[in-house]
């Protein structure tokens, strides 16, 4: 199972205070963030890998899929 | 030892403090280098917006920042118009955030460049902006957000840059209907250069004066106070070598302790609320960010506000209705923070 986070049309900080709210909820789940600007995607990665977990990033469309796994 | 991914933050602090500490060298107002709140101010004035008419200068600084970010953005795929997130609120928020500015006699940029020069009331408002964004960090907690923003035509981008560009035209033409001041500035070409460097460079780093202890207080992130220290420690050297550090009072800066400590407390609520300081706000704009374009407009009225209705503090002091100002300041942004949640 994903939990999917949608943190589109944020900029700083919104995307990673969504993060680590879905990394607290989320038991052994992976989680998958959407934004869509780069601070973003530079910022949510830092957080997750600053936390342990392992992170890939993909680009789709001018948006960016952070996937997180724990 | 420095993380390779912490090296585009630090090199930008020791850029923003070399030179914002050389350019007062090269004539611009002392410990002025390149404070985004002051130089807003001499744009506001330059626009007409009020008319005091040495504090009005359309400053290359700032027009370098925008275009330098704008043609970096174009360049990295970074530029993407957007907006929709609560524009007014922002307009508003910003206005406050330049008279907190005006009250405390600076931006975060020139606090750190007032600290640099030995300047003890700028640790003042040091402690205020720490205090301010404390409270915009409970209020990010707490839920508060201007919403989303949304995709918008490339053309929204382009407008900030095309006026910063007839910004340029009109200080390199210099118009007899442009009312400038020919004194207080570094020339032409070397603030530009400098505003350029810096905005490009600030654009690939993200940094920002209060994003690091917001993002600190928030989740121990570190990366972006690492741009505010370099800048410091930078501005610090550049001081000692240049004869520009002493201990004790300034120039244009007052030592009332309540309002240099509540301008900048002002200053770290709003510019939490609104994503970042002046000069980050800026850079946004210039990557097609519109929301943070209204924050700019704004901080340009709130300018032409502070000047026209004595809200800005003097040398001597604060000015009654700067305090007034500033307490309506802190409660309405209180008021707008409690009440705004993700729709």
């Amino acid at each position: 199972m994903t939990v999917e986070v949608d943190a589109r049309g944020f900029g700083c900080p919104q995307p990673i205070l969504k993060t680590k709210e879905a990394l607290e909820k989320a038991g052994d789940e992976d989680i998958k963030v959407l934004v869509d600007n780069s601070t973003a995607r530079n910022n949510v990665k830092r957080f997750a890998e600053s936390q342990g977990c392992q992170v890939f990033v993909e680009e789709i469309d001018e948006e960016f899929h952070v996937m997180i796994k724990k | 030892m420095i993380k390779k991914d912490s090296l585009p933050i630090v090199v930008t602090g020791i850029v923003l403090g070399v030179f914002g500490a050389l350019l007062v060298k090269f004539g611009n107002p002392p410990n002025m280098g390149v404070c985004v709140a002051c130089f807003l101010r001499d744009v506001a004035g330059a626009l007409g917006l009020h008319h005091v008419e040495k504090l009005s200068y359309f400053r290359p600084e700032i027009l370098g920042f925008t275009l330098g970010a704008f043609l970096i953005a174009l360049i990295t795929g970074d530029f993407k118009p957007s907006g929709g997130s609560s524009p007014i609120l922002r307009f508003v928020t910003s206005a406050f955030v330049m008279i907190g500015a005006l009250v405390f006699l600076g931006c975060p940029v020139r606090m750190v460049l007032r600290l640099a020069a030995g300047d003890p009331t700028a640790i003042v408002g040091f402690v205020g902006l720490i205090a301010g964004v404390l409270v915009g960090a409970i209020l990010l907690k707490q839920g508060f957000s201007f919403g989303r923003t949304r995709k918008l035509s490339k053309w929204n981008g382009y407008v900030y840059p095309i006026l910063t560009m007839g910004m340029l035209a009109l200080v390199i033409i210099k118009p007899d209907f442009v009312h400038m001041t020919t004194k207080g500035h570094a020339p032409l070409w070397i603030s530009l250069a400098v505003g350029l460097a810096v905005g490009a460079l600030a654009q690939r780093s993200r940094f920002c004066m209060v994003g690091g202890f917001r993002n600190y207080t928030l989740v121990r992130d570190t990366y972006l106070l690492q741009g505010f220290f370099a800048f410091l420690i930078s501005a610090f050297i550049i001081n000692l070598f240049i004869g520009n550090f002493s201990w004790g009072a300034h120039p244009i800066a007052h030592t009332n302790i309540l309002w240099n400590f509540m301008g900048m407390a002002l200053v770290g609520i709003g510019s939490v609320m609104v994503g970042g300081c002046p000069l980050r706000q800026l850079i946004l704009t210039s990557e097609g960010n519109t929301d943070s374009g209204m924050s700019v407009l704004g901080m340009i009225v709130g300018a032409g506000l502070a000047h026209n209705y004595l809200l800005a503090a003097t040398p001597k002091g604060p000015h009654f209705n700067g305090e007034i100002a500033t307490i309506a300041g802190i409660v309405l942004l209180l008021i707008i923070g409690t009440t705004n949640r993700e729709i």
